[in-house]
């Protein structure tokens, strides 16, 4: 018997998906048995991030329909054996689905993987509600902006009236030196606002945007310091005791020395 | 006349009169008592105006008696009613009461989008996060940080007092009076409390300490009386 986790956010564009396939990544390269499910229907994304979009044949939507069984509908990675994703419909509206017919797949699922990843859709609408119905925990993601704090906020709270653990909490595109200067809030200000605890930081990184549009999820890729946060998510959740990443750029000829051999600094 | 004696008994102090009502017989028959006994007594014009406490024992009167009462009593030019006392409360005036006067306890964090709206004061064991509200018709009182919205007598209390441990709110509100924070970044402040200003009329932010010697009754039961 595994265990749900909703990555959700309330406000859009703060990295849900990207988290939520980075995570599904991070999680399979620890062997475990891992699937994504995409809850965003009308707006699919997570198959595209993980570069599987030519292989859909059924969607959550069918299944939830009984157009077919889940499995039929489930998509194997193209690097692991051991991750699925369950895709969203494209072409359908976030009503087509209830929250009990969601519920039932991720039981289901449940039984026969470690983890199930739920991407949910921006918004504290029925898609929300959907996404959050199967969940057993939630990870909320934020940005260091203050709408998107605010957003988070909210979304805690709504989700503290769910039968969920305490959620926890993932910082996302963290710049370093807008922190540094204070134009952005620093990492201490958000989890203060938030009170909840926090599971990542995760640096504000090209090699994202690069792996998303190439199709493969930034987790894949070792030497970049965004794939390493990934990766400790990954492991803080298996339980783990990983200390945040340092934001701090290396500087001075050790640390290039270590790169040129590809070690990590 | 003697039966009249029995009804209605009327007793001078320092501050004026008191008027003790007989609390058994019926309510029109008082009010023809109080008609006679007072037609009685002839003032003298330049005689200063003398203040009525008028009791009336285990006597429940609506408000439409006390206005026919108080009319009764004001008829002679130099009495004007202070206030009607009465042993008796409606059972819906009492819990109204008990409400209003009981402290609630709530320990949680108060975020974006949640409203927490009790009776009475508030103690807010948590933070208020933007975006969220906290509404009392007592005071308000955060153990955490206040960086939401806080409304304190809500129904109407103005001696009402917001006061939080760390200070920076959106928007201060004590009965009908409303200020906000500032449109340039400000920092908040510590163990400080809001309330109105008697002279200005407005809300100021203050020590709390200065604020406990401008209310000294905050939390009396005197205070919570006369506003419940």
């Amino acid at each position: 018997m595994g265990e749900a986790i909703v990555i959700t956010s309330g406000k859009g564009g703060v990295g849900k998906t990207t988290t939520t396939a980075n995570l599904g990544t991070a999680l399979a390269l620890q062997d475990k048995k891992v699937c994504l499910v995409d809850t965003d229907i009308g707006l699919r994304n997570l198959d595209v991030v993980m570069g599987l979009e030519n292989r859909i044949i059924y969607d959550i939507v069918d299944v939830v329909k009984g157009r077919c069984k889940t499995k039929q509908a489930l998509i194997t990675d193209k690097r692991f054996e051991c991750l699925h994703v369950l895709p969203a419909a494209q072409t359908s509206d976030k009503s087509e689905v209830t929250p009990e017919g969601i519920k039932a797949i991720v039981e289901e699922l449940k039984q026969d993987y470690d983890y199930v990843v739920i991407d949910c859709p921006a918004g504290i609408e029925q898609g929300y509600k959907n996404a959050v119905a199967g969940a057993d925990k939630a990870i909320v993601v934020t940005t260091p902006e203050k709408s998107s704090v605010r957003d988070a906020d909210r979304i805690i709270g709504l989700l503290e009236q769910e039968e969920l653990e305490a959620p926890k909490l993932v910082i996302n595109r963290i710049r370093n030196h807008m922190m540094k200067n204070g134009d952005m809030m620093d990492v201490d200000e958000i989890v203060n606002v938030l009170s909840i605890d926090l599971l990542g930081i995760v640096i504000d990184d090209e090699a994202v945007i690069k792996a998303s549009n190439s199709g493969e999820p930034v987790a894949m890729k070792p030497n970049s310091k965004a794939s390493l946060a990934y990766r400790n998510i990954a492991r803080r959740i298996l339980g783990e005791t990983v200390p945040l990443l340092s934001l701090e750029e290396d500087k001075g000829v050790l640390a290039k020395v270590k790169r040129f051999f590809g070690m990590r600094t | 006349m003697s039966a009249n004696g029995q009804r209605i008994m009327i007793k001078g102090t320092r501050d004026g009169l008191i008027l003790k009502l007989d609390d058994q017989c019926s309510f029109d028959r008082l009010l023809r008592d109080l008609q006679d006994k007072l037609s009685m007594n002839g003032v003298t014009e330049d005689e200063p105006m003398i203040r009525v406490i008028i009791q009336v024992g285990k006597r429940y009167l609506t408000e439409e008696q006390k206005e026919e009462l108080s009319a009764v009593v004001r008829e002679k030019q130099k009495l004007v009613v202070d206030k009607i006392e009465s042993d008796v409360l409606t059972k819906k005036e009492a819990l109204d009461w008990k409400e209003n006067t009981e402290i609630t306890p709530v320990a949680r964090t108060v975020r974006s989008g949640q409203v927490v709206e009790v009776k009475g004061d508030l103690l807010l064991v948590g933070d208020v996060n933007p975006g969220g509200q906290v509404n009392a018709t007592g005071n308000i009182f955060v153990m955490g940080r206040l960086k939401g919205i806080a409304h304190a007598g809500c129904e109407g209390d103005t001696a009402a007092v917001i006061a939080a441990a760390y200070m920076q709110p959106s928007q201060l509100r004590i009965a009908d009076q409303l200020s906000r924070s500032p449109d340039y970044e400000s920092e908040g402040v510590y163990m400080e409390c809001g309330f109105i200003d008697k002279d200005f009329q407005k809300i100021r932010i203050d020590r709390l300490q200065e604020v406990v010697k401008k209310r000294p009754n905050l939390v009396s039961f005197e205070r919570r009386m006369i506003n419940g």
